[in-house]
């Protein structure tokens, strides 16, 4: 795969984050799984719902209890209609003794014997109504239990899902304390599959594991009761059943775990082909790499067959296994218990009666070990999910008590500090070193320089994405690593270069950043942004709807949403990251109006390479390869005559020359 | 949906499926047969004291049993390979169905659903074949089995079957019916949860900077709630299906208690008869219940599978031709013929009857106001989308009589948003020739003006990119793009207002270097910057869609007021500096 050239896409680790993934993702080296932690711990996040499971126990325990002793009660129905049976042939008037003696006159000495055993009435026939109750008495039993069966079922179901439900959530929130390098190492698409696929296939595992599992546990302890009550010679033959097949079914879970690992490591690495696929659709196409992105899917595919197929294949087979088990054990118990009955030291209705609790025990138990399977694929799966929950976090918050001691985040004047800061992705490449910079509250500090000088580097820094490895960046005059990320992002606005728009409505996509925004102020931010005209000509204005491709919206107008957002979310200092670069020109021109309004009495970080956007910012720092070469004003830098002059040469020898101004007199 | 979905992908594993068939029926068969020896044992060795037949008949229980289990492992066997194969196949189907796909089909259906139809969706279809063929195969036979059996035990009493067959079919179509619509919602909410994921790790950084963290895991959590009520909604009906299986069978055992009960004192039946018919009710009762675990996954799949045939049968509305036109010539020539787009159902089009002509050698401009069509009629040259009206030409070839493939391979697009694929910054520079040397590649990158910044990263060509590009700056992403289009060489250089997050420096620099290149190629540029279109050959001027004015920069200003509003615009920005 790897000399091919079509898209192998090892992961990309990212150059600050090479550590976790590494090896999960390096195709043949797959993880071996540690089945007992995991399913220990996915037992544990099932505590939190401890009554319903015991609640399920208790309902499962009697539906149990009751569909074993129904067929009990059903015999007492035979025995009722069988004695109406034999009373019927008797003589009428007769007593009992008088009808047994008078068989044993004929003769007929088993019957007689059989007789004197049955509460038997001479004459009467089969007593309908007695065998009634008894019925009726059994379809209540099986009523009863069908409706625990049921209520069991339920509780189960609230349990499973509660526990899946929990680890979504914490995969959620898990996703909000993790640094960005994770999200940039990793397909986007193998992150969703844990979501979306693992934590399915852990659900339907433990909805279909735990409901059997409980039912026929519980069967196995009830009927090996019974045997050992009836004969506890035969009962130990059985019970050799139970370390066989235990043994068995972990001699073969031992060989189908890998594979299960594999079967859903493969689906994820799969479901990241397939969405990058997907998202990168029209590039696919247009670069005619169809037939490359089948070949590498169909390679995933390929492997994922070969994997699902032996997970189910090896762990099948504890099902023959088990029923071999358990034959080869009727066998046994219907060889010794003949050889027993014909030496006389069993009854031969005991071993008939053994030989159906035998059959009652070894079916569930096959149950419970052909559950292994499904238990180790859910499991393979709930271990994905915990390989998220345990992935390295970003530096903790510091705790509330040391926050005191720091700036109450409210009332930020907004002055900000770069000390001596010095920060690089990968620490074999220093990108910003010892880097000084000054912003008084209220000014209009705008970063220039060529693209890759570190000016988004900056920004990443001030919302502290990522911390600083020397020095300190302070806002009014604390520390920023001294705030919660939360607090200190609360104080900023910001409009990147990407534009974000989430599935929603406009207004809701404009609300973002103020969720109590009414709908006048919304219109008015959006007005501010001159958004307000092209989403009034939309078929339904604010209220349309656009999706994460926002194939409805054309990029220029995600822009001006974005910055519409930024409006309303009224921060005390803005970062603006080479925002306006894709609206069209007309457009912009109104824009920079609104931003420089915006930009008033907030300090503010432009990061712009449109000269004409910055001319009247306070200061401009000309970044180069990580360092500030030049700062100052417009006037002060380009009378210097240094590299900010020479930038600001090179736009406009290629822009708009006085010749256009002459042609476009007249129509102005 | 699922039947015939399985029919059309089950038909090229007929052979395997009839050996499942086979070794189930010989296990199952000889599971049921097993009794039947026990009771000669009993019988005929118990009761006579024979012991050597007791043992004889053990030692063929044993024969018996081996043969079962080999069977029953070859049936796990070929069913596992062909449930698996199964999936396999559908995947496989799917994802080349959606590569056909144009933009649109791709917009309708959202690339997050079409993730979960890709994997979880078929996960189901597949799980239910495995089912299928492990469980479902030996419950009818069991079943069958058990009816014949009663049938010879008495026939009157098997009549009360007919009565409980359809009962029990009855209960459990009912409750299938019921989860089926659940089931379609849930298979929407992990649609949900996929897309909201999707845009949380896509808009990260956003969020963060906005802090909303919090707002996006209530909206996760609503729609994971939402999953969960739905899940709960179908596990109680799940939960239905086993206790009410489990109530008909037993209130039915009740019933041939009491109906048997007056058949044998009426004389009409032997007591052993009753035991016995009762005996094979059970086993019928068995067979039921392993059906009903089947049953119980049966609506998911046939959801699912309707989703994935949705996919299946959506007819790509860029289709390659039947037999595709031959080219003579490779040269770029790109012609519009009162090209219109309009999509399906709107009232306006997004392009009307827009004409062109690009030559090689020759850079053509389109400029106008956001929204006015320019990037959809890029999107018509590659065939991305296809005109509702009208035509566009490559090399005097109406692009829907071309194949696909070679028109596409004439084309070097950068799109407005560039994206670049997870991989290396090799891999991302080679997808548009795979052979490309390292050589070419820093050609393309000095070509792009990033050469500089590709050096400066670790690792340089082979420097790692995260998927979407995200780990690289707009700017850099942006020539990372066109330097993946100049490494294709192609006749017709497509940019979507792919200079956007440049620097003015640098698009200069860009441009003046890209023109050494394209000098055998037609360049179609969409742009905002009248710096960037000032030169070009060619000036289409578009405004809601319809072409307003065509023609050099100097004509341009003196014929079309749209084009001198637009320059204008821009004077007064930068006259004032």
């Amino acid at each position: 795969m790897s000399g091919s050239g079509s898209r192998p896409s090892p992961p990309a680790p990212s150059p600050t984050l090479r550590g976790p993934m590494g090896a999960m993702m390096g195709g043949a080296s797959v993880k071996a799984l540690n089945f007992k932690g995991s399913m220990r711990r996915l037992v544990a996040r099932m505590r939190s719902e401890r009554r319903l499971v015991s609640a399920a126990g208790v309902l499962g325990l009697v539906s149990v209890a009751l569909s074993v002793i129904g067929p009990k009660i059903l015999g007492h129905a035979t025995d009722l209609i069988f004695t109406g049976l034999i009373g019927g042939r008797l003589p009428a008037g007769a007593t009992k003794a008088q009808a047994v003696a008078r068989l044993r006159v004929s003769g007929q000495d088993r019957i007689a014997d059989m007789v004197a055993a049955m509460d038997v009435l001479p004459g009467r026939g089969v007593d309908f109504h007695a065998v009634g109750l008894v019925l009726l008495g059994v379809l209540v039993l099986y009523v009863a239990a069908s409706v625990l069966s049921w209520f069991q079922g339920r509780v189960t179901t609230i349990i499973v899902q509660r526990t899946v439900y929990g680890m979504r959530a914490d995969v959620e929130a898990k996703f909000s304390r993790m640094p960005l390098s994770y999200f940039d190492s990793k397909p986007r698409g193998e992150l969703l599959s844990r979501v979306t696929n693992d934590i399915d296939n852990i659900a339907q595992s433990l909805q279909q594991t735990m409901s059997q599992l409980l039912t026929s546990l519980l069967t196995v302890i009830g009927v090996l009761a019974m045997m050992v009550y009836v004969s506890p010679v035969l009962a130990l033959v059985a019970l050799v059943t139970v370390p066989a097949s235990m043994f068995i079914t972990m001699t073969i879970a031992k060989r189908s775990q890998p594979q299960f690992v594999r079967q859903w490591a493969t689906t994820g690495k799969l479901n990241g082909h397939v969405e990058e696929a997907y998202t990168g659709h029209e590039l696919v196409k247009v670069f005619g790499r169809t037939d490359e992105s089948v070949a590498a899917f169909r390679e995933l595919n390929e492997q994922l067959y070969a994997s699902s197929f032996k997970a189910q294949f090896i762990s099948g087979l504890i099902q023959p296994a088990m029923m071999f088990i358990a034959n080869l054990n009727y066998v046994a118990i219907a060889v010794i218990g003949g050889l027993r009955v014909a030496s006389g030291s069993i009854s031969l209705g005991d071993v008939q009666a053994f030989i159906q609790y035998s059959r009652q025990f070894t079916q569930p138990l096959t149950q419970v070990a052909s559950m292994a399977n499904l238990l180790q694929s859910g499991v393979a799966s709930a271990e994905r999910v915990f390989e998220v929950l345990d992935a390295p976090e970003q530096s903790a918050d510091v705790q509330p008590a040391v926050m005191s001691k720091a700036v109450t985040p409210t009332g930020v004047r907004g002055r900000v500090a770069f000390e001596d800061v010095s920060f690089s992705y990968d620490p074999a490449r220093p990108l910003i070193e010892h880097l000084d910079l000054v912003a008084e509250p209220g000014q209009t500090i705008a970063i220039v320089g060529p693209t890759g000088a570190g000016k988004t580097t900056l920004a990443n820094l001030l919302l502290r994405f990522y911390d600083v490895d020397g020095g300190r960046i302070t806002l009014d005059g604390v520390d920023i690593r001294d705030m919660r990320r939360e607090d200190l992002r609360a104080e900023f606005g910001m409009v990147l270069q990407d534009t974000w728009l989430f599935g929603g409505s406009i207004l809701a996509n404009i609300a973002y950043g103020a969720a109590d925004a009414s709908a006048s102020q919304i219109s008015e931010a959006a007005q501010a942004a001159y958004a307000d005209h092209f989403v009034r000509t939309l078929p339904q204005g604010y209220d349309t709807v656009i999706d994460d491709e926002g194939s409805s919206v054309s990029a220029g107008q995600r822009q001006l949403l974005t910055i519409a957002r930024a409006f309303l979310a009224d921060p005390a200092i803005l970062i603006l990251d080479e925002a306006t670069s894709s609206v069209d020109t007309r457009t912009e021109a109104l824009v920079q109006q609104a931003m420089a309004a915006l930009r008033t009495g907030r300090t503010s970080f432009v990061i712009a390479h449109r000269l004409s956007t910055i001319r009247d910012a306070d200061r401009i720092v000309v970044m180069v390869d990580g360092g500030i070469v030049e700062q100052g004003t417009h006037p002060q830098l380009l009378a210097a005559g240094g590299p900010y002059h020479r930038l600001y040469a090179a736009q406009f020898s290629g822009a708009v020359t006085d010749e256009d101004l002459e042609a476009a007199q007249p129509v102005g | 949906m699922l039947i015939p979905l399985l029919r059309t992908y089950l038909r090229a594993y007929q052979r395997p499926i009839v050996l499942v068939i086979v070794f189930q029926l010989v296990s199952t068969i000889a599971s049921l047969y097993l009794p039947g020896l026990n009771a000669l044992i009993i019988d005929q060795g118990v009761v006579t004291g024979d012991t050597g037949y007791i043992v004889r008949t053990g030692v063929e229980m044993l024969a018996v049993t081996a043969v079962q289990i080999t069977c029953s492992i070859a049936a796990v066997y070929y069913g596992a390979r062909t449930a698996m194969a199964l999936g396999r196949d559908l995947r496989d189907s799917v994802f080349v169905t959606v590569d056909s796909f144009a933009a649109q089909e791709v917009g309708r259906f959202g690339a997050p659903s079409l993730i979960t139809r890709s994997t979880n969706d078929i996960q189901q279809v597949q799980m239910v074949v495995l089912l299928t063929f492990t469980i479902m195969i030996a419950a009818p036979i069991m079943c069958v089995g058990g009816i014949i059996m009663a049938l010879r035990q008495d026939v009157y009493l098997s009549s009360l079957l007919v009565l409980i067959v359809p009962t029990l079919l009855v209960c459990v179509a009912a409750i299938i019916s019921r989860m089926r619509p659940l089931f379609r919602s849930m298979q929407a909410k992990i649609d949900l949860i996929n897309r909201i994921l999707r845009e949380q790790i896509g808009g990260v950084r956003v969020i963060r900077a906005f802090v909303k963290d919090t707002y996006e895991q209530q909206r996760f959590d609503g729609a994971s709630t939402d999953l969960m009520d739905v899940s709960v909604r179908v596990g109680r009906l799940m939960a239905l299906m086993f206790p009410t299986v489990m109530l008909v069978m037993n209130v039915s055992s009740v019933a041939v208690m009491w109906v048997g009960g007056h058949r044998i004192a009426s004389g009409d039946m032997q007591i052993g008869t009753l035991t016995a018919f009762l005996s094979y009710l059970l086993q019928i009762l068995m067979s039921v219940m392993m059906a009903t675990f089947m049953f119980v996954m049966l609506p998911r799949a046939e959801v699912s599978a309707e989703r994935i045939a949705e996919v299946l049968d959506t007819v790509p509305s860029v289709r390659a031709p039947q037999v595709p036109q031959v080219r003579t010539r490779h040269t770029g020539v790109v012609e519009l013929r009162d090209a219109s787009f309009s999509y399906p159902g709107a009232q306006e089009p997004v392009l009307h009857a827009a004409n062109l002509m690009a030559r090689p050698g020759e850079t053509t401009a389109i400029v106008g106001s956001t929204g006015s069509g320019k990037s959809t009629l890029l999107n018509l040259i590659p065939r991305l989308v296809d005109v509702t009206g009208g035509a566009v030409l490559v090399d005097d070839h109406d692009v829907r009589s071309l194949d696909p493939t070679d028109l596409r391979f004439s084309i070097g697009l950068v799109p407005q948003r560039a994206y670049l694929f997870g991989g290396t910054v090799a891999t991302n520079l080679r997808y548009g020739k795979a052979d490309a040397t390292d050589d070419e590649l820093w050609a393309a990158l000095e070509i792009a003006q990033a050469r500089e910044f590709v050096e400066a990263m670790p690792g340089g060509l082979s420097a790692a990119i995260a998927q979407g590009g995200t780990n690289v700056s707009g700017g850099q992403r942006q020539r990372l793009a066109i330097a993946r289009a100049v490494v294709k060489a192609p006749d017709i250089y497509l940019f979507d207002d792919s200079f956007s997050a440049l620097d003015y420096d640098t698009d200069a620099r860009l441009r003046a270097a890209l023109s050494t290149i394209t000098a055998q190629s037609s360049v179609i540029i969409v742009a905002q910057r009248i710096s960037t279109v000032r030169n070009a050959e060619r000036i289409l001027v578009l405004d809601q869609g319809t072409v307003v004015g065509t023609g050099t920069h100097a004509a341009l200003m003196a014929t079309c007021e749209t084009y001198r509003e637009i320059v204008l615009s821009q004077l007064s920005e930068e006259e004032a500096a």
